[in-house]
């Protein structure tokens, strides 16, 4: 079956600082999500996931280079149709959890949706809440939640606008193995059940076994990937990966 | 330590800057106000010192009463033959004769008075012979151009006052005088200087010795002082003692020094009013910087929170922690009083142009700069700073060291029970005071409200993180409603701090309390005047003096002749001591007087026989006399028995007590209207006899023609003119006040970066982002506003009653402008929100939510 395009990067180039600290984090990376899928980007530090992830989410503007995002090509906009864009088109799972403290559970997950002034679909909302297992914790403000708890709402958060795609960067990173399992095989449970298309930035072999695909990223390039992972896989194609470019 | 202290005090300098602004503005103020009053005290002491001869003789002042000696116009003089005696004594080198007359103006080329309400003028003599020198030695005067007046119809001026009023040597210049003529048209024959520095705006007109005595002292041919010049050698004291000799009775004999004393009294008398006023609003800008400086100390050291943990970590003391953060308030202390020293400067300049715009003209004396100013500047800058401080410090020593571990720091606070405590104290000692001095018989009933005002509003700022909760959730619900999530968002930050949100609503609290007190004074004096005048001007036209002053008696019969004119009824004010309390009366003809006006008596009848007086009531309460009894009225001139005829309503037309007009010659003082009560034939058209009066007045701009209407447009524009004045005062208030929401909310913004960043990332655009921090201002704006126009509320109403028997009879609360307040502090808001909002919409959404 031939797989839909849901996000596309190509040739992106992304240079930070001047002179001697000149990094290039980007290096003509191009990359193809695909839809219903859930990709992992690992690589070392500095190798540019992050990046590449922020570019692609219209966080971010590549020096050069063009991501598409379904159809639309984000260096055309502007930043109030970029706003659009990330509010109507995408979703956001952050390591660090990043809840409005004065909001509860329940106006967290609502907040893309309220700011966009539209009523979620009940039915979509149900599923939502549900999957996450959250039903009993919603009128909770963020304070009074543990973190395992706090990343859920995070999730639930960036599914119930029923996005295109959902980033996640590093989402299990600030979480012990438990709620870090939770958190995972509700993303996973996402992309099975709801057919949502997630790509998530880790460092964590047993995080990337969860997902479909594993992109590896050094010196900005992409330099391997991998399909229906374990964690020995992963784990062994990392270091296939470093010794090749010699880290 | 240090070094940790001076990097902080580096890297947040915009910060500091907006709070270190606060204290400039009120350090500002209060050295302008200094330095500018002390200018105006070195111009006083410079005229005081400089117009002393050695020994004067004068009349016995009696009581000094200075506002007495300002409305009556004493008549009492030397005869001219006591100076023969005096000039033949030992130690007297030379005496002379002066004469000092008031009531007069200089008509402008433009037909308009020189001065107006403003600084005296003063009619001088040229003095027979050589003038005497002042006790230094000097010549008053320092002739410019020309000489000295001879003859009657010549005249000198002063150069200040020649120049304003565009007369050049030679012109003829129009001259109002309280006597015949009203109208004196004279040469200017001389332009003289001062030899001590600057008049203070005052005119001197210098006639030749004749005419001053016609024109000032009836003609008779005497002086109101002798002026005496001493021997080389002898000391004033043994001169004044030789002359006291030879002097007659009713005169007295005194030294150069103690009569510039008492000048330099007078003057400390009259300008204490205006130190005071200028330093009270001093003071309430340095309140409002207080609320804004403690406010941002609690921001800032929350927000380095961490930061302190981990110096405490690291083996700092509480005492150090709070230390850096008190020295961070030193030197915030020291460069905001540097720079309110600075600026105080130019407000003294910027003071100095004002005045003189009102006639206080001080350009012969330049600033005064005392050691004590700049010491009281650095003293009260420093120790605001450091005790608004204090509370932030002690806080910032209470972080446990292992805060530096936690990912979310909570400050200690203390509970808000203490603080709901002190504030009900506060409150309850405020409003007692406040009742007490508005309901109840206290000596100095104001003291006791404004201290009462006082305990009201450091309740209402110490309370009010309690008194917002409901005002915000109120603005919850609105915003909800309106704005949606945006709003609701707004309203969550507002709430999300109460103390802060409320210490920065305080101080607008505090400025808008200020102005709505203000505002309700003014609305019920201006209502109490329109009802004073409604119910008590019964006359068709009143004419009066544009200052105050006593005019020809001559106006009077003239208008009497006015066709049109059914009955004329002169009044003169006058200022006595009844039984030892300051008594403001008008002295008229009671038959004339009756035709006029209605006074409605209680027991009695008008004045009419000598040595008769009526009383108002509340003025017969507080001297406890009735009809019957016998007043002891003292003057300057001395004091005498007085049956009280008659007790009437308290009415502002005509003061506290009627006395007949022969208590005026009596007392000594010289006869000249203050006003005339007029009314027309019935029948004859209103404009009509308007225009006649005012042919009959002519062209003698110092007499108006006012009716109903005029004059009490003209009663109202005098108390509207002091309430600008006060609202442009306490507008330095509300620029604080508007610093002080700029500043906390770019430190929330500061303090909020990573959530605004998520809240861009999901999709707030920057419009909405601008919107919320827009919301949360105004929310903390019209908090501020509410909480501020409620207790002006209750201050209006309590300075009202406690005024009650003091010419505001009527309460008038002026919704209108109470809205308008409003109003104008949501702009408040808005605008304050403008710099903030900007900057959050600024921020890089990346940036922000990676907290880089």
């Amino acid at each position: 079956m031939e797989k839909t395009v849901a996000a596309h990067a190509h040739e992106l180039t992304k240079t930070y600082g001047k002179g001697d600290a000149q990094v290039r984090a980007l290096d003509g990376v191009s990359i193809e999500i695909y839809e219903g899928e859930f990709t992992a980007v690992m690589g070392p530090s500095g190798s540019g996931k992050s990046t590449l992830m922020h570019c692609m989410a219209a966080l971010d503007t590549p020096d050069s280079g063009r991501v598409t995002i379904g159809s639309t090509t984000l260096a055309k906009l502007d930043d109030k149709a970029l706003t659009v864009m990330r509010r109507e088109k995408l979703g956001f799972i952050f390591q660090a959890f990043n809840l409005v403290p004065t909001l509860t559970a329940e106006e967290n997950i609502l907040l893309p949706l309220s700011i966009a002034g539209k009523k979620p679909d009940p039915k979509w909302y149900a599923n939502v809440i549900e999957a996450v297992g959250l039903a009993d914790r919603l009128k909770h403000r963020p304070n009074e939640m543990s973190g395992g708890q706090a990343q859920r709402v995070a999730c639930a958060r960036a599914l119930v606008s029923r996005p295109k795609i959902v980033f996640a960067d590093e989402p299990t990173g600030n979480l012990d193995s438990t709620s870090g399992a939770e958190v995972l095989s509700f993303l996973r449970r996402s992309v099975d059940e709801f057919g949502q298309t997630i790509v998530m930035v880790t460092h964590d072999p047993v995080a990337a076994s969860y997902t479909d695909r594993v992109v590896y990223l050094a010196d900005g390039r992409v330099v391997s990937e991998l399909r229906h992972p374990t964690a020995e896989k992963v784990l062994e194609r990392m270091s296939v990966v470093q010794r090749r470019i010699g880290v | 330590m240090r070094r940790v202290t001076w990097r902080n005090l580096v890297a947040r300098k915009v910060r500091l800057f907006l709070s270190a602004f606060a204290i400039v503005l009120g350090i500002a103020f209060l050295s302008g106000s200094l330095v500018f009053t002390d200018t105006i005290g070195e111009s006083f002491d410079q005229i005081a010192y400089g117009t002393v001869t050695d020994v004067a003789v004068r009349p016995e002042t009696g009581n000094g009463d200075a506002i007495a000696m300002s409305v009556n116009r004493e008549a009492r003089s030397i005869p001219a033959s006591v100076i023969d005696e005096i000039s033949a004594l030992p130690g007297v080198e030379r005496a002379q004769g002066a004469v000092n007359g008031g009531g007069l103006f200089v008509v402008k080329k433009n037909n308009r008075l020189l001065g107006g309400t403003g600084a005296p003028t003063i009619a001088l003599n040229a003095g027979r012979g050589e003038p005497i020198p002042n006790a230094a030695g000097d010549q008053m005067l320092k002739w410019e151009q020309g000489t000295a007046p001879v003859k009657d119809g010549e005249i000198a001026l002063d150069a200040r006052s020649a120049e304003v009023a565009g007369y050049a040597l030679g012109d003829t210049v129009k001259i109002a005088l309280p006597s015949d003529p009203p109208i004196l048209k004279a040469k200017l024959v001389g332009i003289f200087g001062f030899t001590s520095g600057g008049l203070a705006g005052a005119t001197l007109v210098l006639f030749d010795d004749d005419s001053a005595q016609k024109y000032f002292l009836d003609g008779k041919d005497a002086y109101s002082v002798i002026q005496v010049e001493a021997k080389v050698g002898a000391t004033q004291r043994e001169v004044a003692d030789q002359v006291a000799k030879v002097i007659p009775e009713g005169t007295e004999s005194v030294t150069g020094d103690s009569v510039a004393e008492e000048s330099k009294d007078l003057f400390d008398q009259l300008l204490g009013f205006l130190n005071t006023f200028l330093l009270v609003f001093a003071g309430i800008a340095l309140v409002v910087g207080t609320f804004l400086i403690v406010n941002t100390f609690s921001i800032l050291v929350a927000q380095r929170s961490r930061e302190l943990a981990l110096l405490r970590a690291l083996g700092a003391s509480r005492r150090q922690v709070s230390s850096s953060v008190l020295t961070e308030a030193f030197v915030i202390g020291m460069i905001g009083s540097t720079l309110g020293l600075a600026l105080g400067f130019g407000l003294a300049m910027l003071l100095k142009v004002l005045f003189s715009q009102f006639g206080l003209d001080l350009s012969g004396t330049s600033l005064v700069f005392q050691t004590r100013t700049i010491v009281l500047a650095y003293a009260v800058g420093v120790l605001v700073t450091m005790l608004a401080a204090w509370i932030p410090a002690r806080r910032a020593a209470k972080v446990p060291p292992v805060a530096a571990m936690r990912d979310e720091i909570a400050m200690p606070e203390s509970s808000l029970r203490w603080r709901l405590l002190i504030a009900l104290l506060f409150g309850f000692a405020g409003a007692g005071a406040m009742a007490a001095g508005s309901w109840l018989d206290v000596p100095r009933p104001i003291v006791w409200v404004g201290a009462g005002i006082f305990g009201v509003l450091m309740a209402v700022a110490l309370g009010s993180p309690i008194i917002a909760t409901p005002v915000l959730a109120v603005f919850g619900a609105i915003y909800r409603v309106i704005y949606r999530s945006v709003g609701k968002l707004a309203a969550q930050n507002a709430r999300r701090n109460p103390r802060r949100t409320a210490a920065t609503a305080s101080a607008l609290m505090i400025g808008l309390a200020l102005v709505t007190t203000m505002s309700i004074l003014g609305a019920s004096i201006n209502t109490s005047i329109d009802k004073g005048v409604e119910r008590e001007f019964s006359a068709d036209f009143i004419v009066q003096n544009v200052s105050g002053q006593p005019f020809s008696p001559e106006i009077s019969q003239k208008i009497t002749a006015v066709p049109g004119v059914d009955a004329v009824s002169p009044a003169q004010s006058i200022v006595f001591k009844a039984d030892g309390t300051q008594v403001f009366a008008s002295a008229t003809d009671a038959e004339q007087f009756a035709e006029v006006f209605e006074l409605s008596f209680a027991s009695g009848e008008a004045p009419t026989a000598d040595n008769t007086i009526a009383l108002s009531e509340s003025m017969a309460e507080s001297i406890d006399r009735t009809t019957g009894d016998v007043v002891e009225l003292t003057f300057s001139s001395g004091s005498y028995d007085a049956t009280v005829t008659g007790v009437y309503a308290d009415s502002n037309v005509v003061g506290q007590a009627l006395v007949p007009l022969s208590t005026v010659t009596t007392a000594g003082i010289k006869r000249g209207d203050t006003s005339l009560a007029i009314n027309a034939v019935d029948g004859t058209g209103t404009r009509t006899v308007r225009a006649n009066l005012e042919r009959a007045v002519g062209d003698n701009p110092t007499i108006v023609v006012q009716d109903k209407e005029s004059y009490a447009e003209a009663q109202r524009s005098q108390v509207n003119t002091l309430l600008y004045l006060i609202y442009a005062l306490l507008g330095l208030a509300i620029v604080i006040a508007v610093l002080g929401i700029i500043n906390t909310l770019a430190l929330s913004v500061i303090e909020r970066t990573r959530e605004i960043g998520l809240l861009r990332a999901v999709g707030l655009t920057r419009p909405q982002l601008r919107r919320m921090v827009r919301l949360e201002s105004v929310a903390i704006a019209i908090l501020g506003a509410v909480l501020g126009i409620g207790a002006g509320l209750l201050f209006g109403v309590a300075l009202q009653r406690s005024f009650q028997n003091d010419g505001i009879s009527d309460l008038a609360i002026p919704t209108g402008s109470l809205a308008v307040f409003v109003l104008v502090s949501a702009l408040v808001g808005v605008l304050a929100a403008v710099l903030p909002a900007r900057r959050a919409a600024k921020l890089d959404v990346l940036r922000a939510i990676t907290g880089e």
